[in-house]
Parts: structure tokens; C-alpha cells; sequence
């Protein structure tokens, strides 16, 4: 079988840009440097970096009360800390807010050791935020259904990078 | 030392059109005075965050000012908030901080490293464009002309008297304040986006 294109940070921009994003709210990983430069070059892209993951959902809370239209890219590590702004403004005040969770230690194929991965999705549904899991550039069109979903529901949603090895880089 | 009250009075003078976020105790006061509550996001769903939704709200609109009115022990919480803000570096953002010695909300007790810790300096350090520091308002008053005019980031660290709360919560009077999903949709509606 022919093996499946990868997710492309191109075809994650490319989708930001459709949905008219205008600013990154953002922590790196290890997986995101690719997209980081790609980012940067994009010039409808504001980039916002936080010192802590916790600011980056009330920094888009605050865009999108000002009339701007944010996305927040986190690895899950960072999400799990950002748990109590996700409550009490993304949930609580119900701000629209998507975000793009770099899956560490994610995996399709045997035991899952980081407890990271494992910790992921039992807490989005704790936390009662609906979520997506993109792994390939067919997957991108998830990030629209994201924010349809978040302008639907009033409330944040995350975009699992199920990208096992690769993550965004080439 | 400040009451917070008076001292949230003189700023209302200033504030113009500008969009104002107060969290804990400073909530409950700064209700008493706005005139604008359209502009007015009183944040306290989570703790020490209230600075980091102004900096969007700045970032979204740089034609207003934005002033925070951030608790002690809530900034403490959050301290990167210093070195965020200083790096997209808004030129219409005020960060106060009430800086009472305590957690007032919870009965009082003492933040750490009260006496031993600077705000201002932290502020300066971390890249604000000016840092202050007042703990008398007549001071403040005769300045804020000057102060709330200067090109932000500005920090302005204000020593207040607590407030403190120790009723049980449900014995404590209503405070009035709006709910902040309320705020955040009134603010939108008077903002046009
Ligand atoms: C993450 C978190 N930890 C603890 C609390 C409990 N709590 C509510 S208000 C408050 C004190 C706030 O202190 P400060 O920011 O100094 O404001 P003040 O009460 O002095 O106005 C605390 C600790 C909370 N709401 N959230
Ligand atoms: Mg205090």
C-alpha cells in the first residue's frame, strides 16, 4: 500500500488562512519548528508567544472579544495546564476558542508509554471540549470543521496533531 | 497606602472610551465607580489571568486603552504575563496592580514574599516601557495626567488597604458585578465586532 501523505504544515496554514485566522497565540514543541518559520513568513499571521500555555486561552478569549479571530497551538503537556482558563473563560464565557494541540507521545501502534498521550483525550472529555485528530494533509479540512464547531457551540475545541513521528516538520 | 476605591475614581477620570478589566476584590470596586460598564470585563473565573485577556483585547484593538486592575496574590500566579505583555510590548495597555499584602477574597491571608518582592521591579525587568510605584494617592492624582498618558506597556503598582472577606460565601452580599460572559457580549455589542 502506498504510504499515506503526512500532514503538511503548509496544508495547517493553508487552513488557517481560510478560516481567516489573524493571530497564533503559541508555545512551541519539538514538533512545530517547521511551521514556526512558515509562520513567520506569513504575513496575515500576528504571532503571539506566551510564556505559559494557561495565557494563551485567555490572550484568545481576549482577541476574539476585540473582534479578532485567534488560534491557540499548544503541545497536549501544555493543555493539561492550561485547564483551569479552559473552565473558567473558554467554557464559562463561552468564547469560541480552537485549538491546535501538538499530541505527544501519540501512537496507533502498540502501548502508548507517555502518559501525556494517555492523559489527552480522557480529560478533553472531562472537561466536556469536543476534539479532532488530524494525522495527514486529507485530515486538514478538520481544522474548518473545528471552527465551525466552536462558532456553533460557543466554545473551545481542540485539534489533536496525531502526527506520530513527523509532527509538522518535512 | 491607597484605598482602592478613591484611587479607582481617579482613573475612571482617565479611562475615556478605554476598555477596562478589574479582577477580585478590585471587581467589586471598580463597579462602584465606572460610568462605562459596556467597557468594563470584570474577570475572575481564572485566577490571575485577567491581564492575559486584556493583552487580547489591547492586541485586537490598539486604538483603545486597556486598563487592568490585577490582584497581588493573582499576578503572582502568573508572573510570565509580565515578560508576554512586554514582548508584543501594546502601547495602550495600563497594568495596575492592587497590591494589598494578601488574598483578600480567601480571608486575608498573606501572599508570599510580601515585603520582600518588588512589582515594579519585576515589570521594569521583564521590559515594560515604565514601571511605578505609589502609596499615597495624592501622589498618584498630581501624576496621572502624565502617567496615564505615557506610552505603554506601563505598570503601576498601587500599595492598597485589603478589602478582606470573610463572610462564609453564601452570607456575602451580592456584589452587582456582571457575569463575565455578559461583560465580554456587552463589550462586542458596544464595539461593533
Ligand atoms: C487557581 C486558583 N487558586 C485559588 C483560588 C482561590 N482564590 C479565589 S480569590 C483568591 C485570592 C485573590 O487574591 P488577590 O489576587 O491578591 O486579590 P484580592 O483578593 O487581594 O483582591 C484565591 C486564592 C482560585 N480561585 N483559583
Ligand atoms: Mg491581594
Amino acid at each position: 500500500m502506498a504510504q499515506q501523505a503526512l500532514l503538511s504544515p503548509e496544508a495547517v496554514i493553508e487552513e488557517f488562512n481560510k478560516n481567516g485566522v489573524t493571530h497564533v497565540v503559541y508555545l512551541p514543541d519539538s514538533e512545530t519548528n517547521w511551521m514556526y518559520q512558515l509562520m513567520q513568513a506569513d504575513h496575515t499571521l500576528d504571532l503571539i508567544p506566551v510564556s505559559r500555555e494557561g495565557e494563551s486561552i485567555a490572550i484568545a478569549a481576549g482577541l476574539i472579544a476585540g473582534g479578532k479571530k485567534p488560534v491557540v497551538l499548544i503541545q497536549n503537556t501544555g493543555m493539561l495546564e492550561s485547564g483551569d482558563s479552559i473552565r473558567g473563560i473558554a467554557k464559562d464565557c463561552q468564547m469560541p476558542v480552537v485549538m491546535l494541540v501538538g499530541y505527544r507521545g501519540w501512537t496507533r501502534h502498540g502501548p502508548t508509554p507517555d502518559s501525556a498521550a494517555r492523559y489527552t483525550e480522557p480529560t478533553l472529555r472531562a472537561w466536556e471540549v469536543p476534539y479532532y485528530l488530524i494525522e495527514h494533509d486529507e485530515d486538514a479540512s478538520r481544522i474548518t470543521a473545528a471552527f465551525d464547531d466552536a462558532a456553533r457551540s460557543s466554545g473551545p475545541v481542540a485539534v489533536l496533531v496525531g502526527d506520530e513521528y513527523h509532527g509538522f516538520n518535512r | 497606602m491607597i484605598n482602592q476605591v478613591d484611587l479607582m475614581a481617579v482613573v475612571e477620570k482617565h479611562r475615556n472610551n478605554g476598555v477596562v478589566v478589574p479582577t477580585m476584590t478590585g471587581s467589586r470596586g471598580w463597579n462602584a465607580v465606572s460610568n462605562n460598564k459596556d467597557r468594563d470585563i470584570p474577570l475572575g473565573g481564572a485566577m490571575g489571568k485577567a491581564s492575559s485577556f486584556a493583552l487580547g483585547v489591547a492586541l485586537a484593538q490598539p486604538d483603545l486603552k486597556v486598563f487592568v486592575f490585577d490582584g497581588d496574590g493573582s499576578l503572582l500566579m502568573n508572573l510570565g504575563t509580565l515578560v508576554t505583555v512586554a514582548e508584543k510590548a501594546p502601547k495602550n495597555f495600563y497594568h495596575f496592580v492592587l497590591e494589598n499584602g494578601v488574598y483578600a477574597v480567601t480571608g486575608g491571608q498573606p501572599i508570599p514574599g510580601v515585603d520582600k518582592l518588588s512589582f515594579a521591579g519585576m515589570a521594569k525587568e521583564a521590559g515594560y516601557a515604565a514601571a511605578y510605584e505609589f502609596d499615597d494617592l495624592e501622589d498618584f492624582a498630581s501624576r496621572a495626567d502624565e502617567v496615564l498618558e505615557a506610552e505603554g506597556p506601563v505598570f503601576i503598582c498601587f500599595k492598597t488597604t485589603p478589602e478582606i472577606q470573610n463572610e462564609p460565601i453564601g452570607l456575602r452580599p451580592a456584589s452587582g458585578v456582571k457575569p463575565t460572559r455578559v461583560a465580554i457580549k456587552d463589550l462586542m455589542a458596544d464595539l461593533g465586532v
